[in-house]
């Protein structure tokens, strides 16, 4: 883990040198961009995305079960020619992708036992270690977790045989008895382990000559293990450990640790399941592992906490080591104040020092230092309070918005409705804070109310513009275009964001 | 295209499946690969075939895994121990798949192989191998390379080994955790090869870094080792540099490492000697015992009566039975029933007094734990305590909990102990069991469960082995044959069931007189399910009885049954006929 203490240094923890510029973000790319009044089919709207560590690939799940892969192709080894590559401007340069593969990774199937049906709608992807040039990861729905590979196979014919298949057309029926070893005609029996062949063996014998036809190469993704039955509830979340061979699952209740070799066992860690469910007043909304510590992870809960644990401390951790909590401000309490407090996604910095987290309000900067508060908050939804009565009226108040930092920490980003998503910058003395519309034009609906920054009264720098309830051209936001799931990219300033079934990319 | 000769046939078809696209067929192939290699004679398969798997490493991971596990016996296929090396490509390539088991697969054949080969080739070709998979690229090789080590580091020459020293101690380093975790699991293995001047030096210099890694997955693995390093050690050594650590471990932040202690710790104790054993490694213990975490007592638990081997018995009365007394209540089912499954071994060591004033109580104690797990453990240990205290005083607390546990409502339990009776029979003795038992034994066979009544039915054959023809013709053959007149089919099936089973030890002259003619009323019985039952029992009857009896009786009474209007009855009908039949023949 090299340069995690420069990691630390630029994001907000403090650098002398004051924050970087704000960034001016382009359109890069879109994959399956909607032509005006086409129709958007439910199985193909994206439901995760997820970059890998070196941020060569971009894996996206959607809610037909499938995950589709991306390749980088501005990396030096992916690009044509040296000339090409001089051609280039290089400030233009930034990462693109193309299209590698996609596969079937979930079906739709039914619980005989509980009557339910369950989706295949992917809800979480996470990249494993890649080894010998195959890929791995990881893709789960509400029920069931799979471990992928996807590799590049050369196509390969076999040329040459001792028995020539055409001429033998039955030969699918002598194969089986000979194939069990039985050969009941025969007294001499070659399969036998001490029928004395000539020692110089059988001349006419010879082995199957295999030979490459064609330069092409297919990929092919293949399950590799499936690990199932262990969850109750829905899935929430599912994160690798950065020991290599063990990840979480969690879902509303339990909290489970898997081995990525051992499919039929996994250990509860976490179990906030009360004796009397009638007692049950707050449930697990996301997990994830501590990107350096194997021992550390942390899962949010419905009623806006954070809790760090220890899995050193005991084997079954219901009990937390660190416990990060925002105190309600007083006299502020509405019929709301609980559903809207519910975290939806967290997310670890590259370093592990600090937390992100999303509610449907915030955006939200944790240092696991400080269990105090949050170091920041975001703006992101305050303009939408007076209307949280509409919002609970057709369910868009449980939308379950994800987050996501830079690889070096100094900017944060989460999606809104309309299609818009917001990035802010999160290094100390930042006032970056930008709205862009997931489209080809992202700069089309920013509004340019000053990025002011307030002081709250627990002295946390709050920032980010207010958007009016209504966008630049008067419109009532809406709220069935909603951008729930993004990434950044681990090294540059790039951000990949699902908009129904697109998925756009920018750079800044 | 090649055609073979009609007698070649299949082994050329054999061959020809190594690439077939149904990979059972490959598998089948790849299994016989000696059979191809002789075929193909020692030459040709030097040269072609082996070449032919290197070339086929991208295979599913089955036929992987048996190939790996082939070629580690191959040698005499190649021609001897001097062509070993022509087996060392395909291994290599195996050795750095993605898949475990495959690599570990391949490690071990490699293993094997470089362990025949002669020293020159050793250097000439194997030390190469590790070195290249020490610095493969992806870390499946690395963590293969970890593995083969101690092979390669035998009749190097001196630069050699310290070079093979000096890449492992990288290889300690490394950036992945599963190559550190490799080496972690190695470092004993590797150490047993090692001149002792090294020992001191550098291996335990590797082996204090992966004390101290950052990956708690990584320490863990180091604590493994412990025990095998120390017992390399020269004592005074092992007190200096492994005894500080162990101790250290034993109060480690993570359970997890103090779980590895925990289940380590007396093989450490063999390793430093008696004197620290009193000193260091008991109170270390007696924390691990009082452990906050559950399962770190559960390990502890396991190990007492081992530890307490290693003590006298007043150490161990005086330190470790307070602990036991304090676990025998411990809050965790598991810790109690981890104890119960090992606390009769200390009779033997406190001897019949200490027993009987320090154990009894907790013997006692956990018969009646409400966990059935812990009733069961204590139950299956009982010859122990036996030949310490003495059967009668057993028995009196003893027999109530057999007798609750007889009637546990989870069917598991009752199997459970049903398993035990004959064990418990042959302790207590006939009089004894003939009170108390005997009922029971009965009741299992109209249990509600159907394994309970089957492994009922298995009991009544154990205890008639275990007391004799005589006995068992006293005590259950006339509750048996009671049982077939029981209106529930069910019952009257378990009551042949039981026939079938006692037939063989009771005899062809009791199987004659009693068994025969109740099978033969039964094969009149109004369900088919009876009838068939009858069939089957008749035909497994044909060995233990007279010919002239088949003749007579068992024909006649199958050739009823063959023309039953059942068609299951008829069918199981004529093929006890048939065997009659064959066995005639024969």
């Amino acid at each position: 883990m090299k340069g995690g203490g420069d990691d630390a240094a630029s994001s907000a923890a403090a650098s002398a040198s004051g924050p970087p510029p704000s960034l001016e973000w382009r359109f890069s790319q879109v994959f399956g961009e909607r032509t005006a009044g086409e129709e958007v089919h439910e199985v193909d709207i994206i439901s995760a995305i997820e970059f890998d560590k070196s941020g060569d690939h971009l894996a996206t799940g959607d809610r037909g079960g499938r995950v589709v892969l991306f390749e980088r192709t501005d990396t030096k080894d992916n690009v044509g020619s040296r000339r090409d590559a001089e051609q280039m401007d290089y400030s233009v340069r930034h990462p693109e992708f193309r299209y590698k593969t996609e596969f079937q990774s979930h079906e739709p199937e039914f619980d005989y036992l509980k009557s339910l049906e369950i989706e295949e709608k992917i809800n979480k992807i996470r990249w494993c270690q890649p080894a010998n040039g195959a890929l791995f990861l990881l893709s789960t729905n509400d029920k069931t977790i799979k471990y992928w590979k996807v590799q590049e196979k050369k196509i390969k014919k076999i040329s040459e045989m001792n028995i020539d298949p055409s001429k033998d057309p039955g030969s699918s029926s002598p194969l089986p008895i000979i194939a069990n070893g039985v050969h009941a005609d025969k007294p001499q029996d070659y399969l036998s382990k001490d029928f004395p062949f000539p020692p110089g063996g059988i001349p006419s014998l010879r082995l199957p000559l295999v030979v490459v036809t064609s330069l092409e190469t297919s990929l092919v993704a293949r399950c590799r293990r499936v690990y199932a039955h262990a969850h109750d509830y829905h899935i929430n979340s599912i994160s690798n450990s950065s020991d290599g061979e063990t990840f979480i699952s969690a879902d509303d209740l339990r909290v489970n640790l898997w081995n990525l070799e051992v499919s039929n066992q996994s250990f509860n860690i976490v179990d906030v399941k009360p004796t009397n469910m009638e007692d049950l007043t707050e449930v697990i909304t996301s997990a994830e592992f501590h990107p350096i510590h194997c021992n550390m992870l942390a899962y949010s809960s419905s009623k806006g906490s954070i809790r760090l644990i220890d899995m050193r401390q005991s084997a079954l951790c219901d009990s937390h080591t660190k416990l990060f909590e925002e105190p309600e401000a007083p006299g502020s309490r509405s019929f709301f104040t609980e559903i809207i407090a519910s975290i939806s996604d967290i997310k670890f910095s590259k370093n592990g020092r600090y937390i992100l987290s999303r509610d449907y309000m915030t955006l939200k900067l944790w240092d696991i230092n400080m269990d105090s508060g949050p170091v920041a908050s975001y703006q992101v939804h305050e303009h939408l309070r007076p209307r949280l009565c509409d919002l609970y009226e057709n369910d868009s108040i449980f939308d379950k918005f994800e987050c996501c930092l830079s690889g070096d920490g100094s900017r944060v980003a989460t999606g809104s409705y309309s299609n818009l998503f917001r990035v802010f910058g999160a290094s100390q003395g930042s006032t970056e804070a930008a709205t862009l519309e997931a489209s080809k034009n992202p700069m089309r609906r920013q509004i340019q109310a000053p990025a002011r920054s307030s002081r709250s009264m627990t002295s946390v720098a709050r920032r980010g513009s207010e958007s009016p309830g209504s966008d630049a051209n008067g419109n009532a936001h809406d709220f069935t275009t909603k951008l729930l799931h993004m990434a950044w990219h681990p090294t540059e300033n790039s951000i990949a964001c699902a908009a129904a079934n697109s998925l756009y990319m920018y750079y800044g | 295209m090649a055609m073979v000769d009609e007698p070649l046939y299949p082994i050329a078809v054999l061959i020809d499946e190594l690439k077939n696209d149904d990979i059972q067929l490959r598998l089948n192939s790849i299994r016989r690969l000696s059979t191809i290699a002789r075929a193909l004679g020692e030459e040709r398969t030097r040269k072609e075939l082996i070449p032919f798997l290197s070339e086929n490493s991208d295979d599913d991971d089955e036929v992987l895994l048996a190939m790996a596990g082939e070629l580690g016996v191959f040698i005499p296929f190649v021609g001897g121990v001097e062509h070993a090396h022509v087996l060392l490509p395909p291994l290599e390539s195996l050795c750095t798949v993605e898949e475990t088991c495959v690599r570990e697969k391949a490690v071990d054949s490699l293993c094997k192989i470089g362990s025949e080969m002669r020293e020159s080739d050793l250097v000439d070709s194997f030390v190469p191998l590790v070195k290249r998979l020490a610095a493969g690229e992806w870390f499946a090789a690395r963590v293969s390379a970890c593995g083969l080590f101690h092979v390669a580091y035998q009749g190097c020459t001196d630069v050699l080994k310290t070079e093979l020293r000096s890449i492992y101690n990288q290889l300690c380093q490394d950036d992945m955790p599963m190559v550190r975790r490799a080496a972690a699991t190695n470092l004993g293995k590797f150490a047993t090869t090692l001149e002792s001047s090294y020992l001191n030096a550098e291996i335990m210099t590797m082996f204090d870094d992966l004390t101290k890694d950052e990956q708690d997955s990584v320490r863990l693995l180091a604590v493994e080792g412990c025990a095998a390093l120390g017992k390399l050690l020269e004592p005074q050594d092992c007190v200096a540099r492994v005894l500080p650590v162990i101790v250290n471990f034993s109060q480690d932040k993570s359970w997890r490492v103090r779980y590895m202690v925990a289940n380590q710790l007396y093989e450490l104790c063999e390793a430093v000697g008696p004197d620290c054993t009193k000193t260091d490694l008991v109170p270390a213990y007696v924390r691990l015992l009082q452990d906050n975490e559950a399962e770190v007592r559960i390990a502890a638990a396991g190990k007492v009566t081992k530890f307490c081997q290693l003590l006298n018995p007043e150490l161990s009365i005086q330190h470790i039975l307070p602990c036991v007394k304090d676990l025998s209540s411990d809050s965790s089912q598991h810790v109690r029933s981890a104890l119960a499954s090992v606390i009769m071994g200390m009779a033997p060591i406190l001897g019949k007094d200490s027993t009987i004033e320090h154990l009894l109580p907790i013997f006692l104690s956990l018969l009646k734990d409400e966990f059935p797990d812990v009733r069961l453990n204590i139950i299956s240990k009982l010859d122990q305590v036996n030949q310490v205290i003495g059967i009668d005083r057993l028995s009196q607390s003893l027999l109530p909990a057999i007798v609750e546990l007889a009637e546990d409502r989870h069917w598991r339990v009752r199997l459970a102990i049903i398993e035990y009776v004959p064990l418990l029979a042959s302790q207590l003795g006939i009089g004894f069991f003939d009170d108390k038992l005997g009922a029971l034994c009965m009741q299992w066979l109209q249990d509600k469960v159907y394994s309970i009544r089957e492994a009922g039915a298995n009991n009544l054959k154990r205890l008639a082995e275990e007391f004799g023809s005589e006995w068992a013709m006293q005590h259950l053959v006339p509750q048996v044959l009671e049982m077939v007149n029981n209106p529930h089919y069910l019952h009257r099936m378990m009551a042949l069931r039981a026939i079938s089973l006692m037939a063989p030890v009771m005899g062809s002259e009791i199987t004659c007189s009693k068994f025969l003619p109740v099978v033969v009323e039964a094969s009149k019985d109004i369900v088919p399910n009876i009838k068939f039952n009858v069939a089957k029992l008749m035909q497994s009857l044909i060995p233990i009885v007279d010919q002239s009896v088949v003749d007579k009786t068992i024909r006649q009474c199958l050739v009823d049954l063959s023309e039953d209007p059942d068609v299951d009855v008829r069918y199981f009908a004529n093929q006890a006929l048939q065997s009659i039949n064959g066995a005639a023949v024969a």
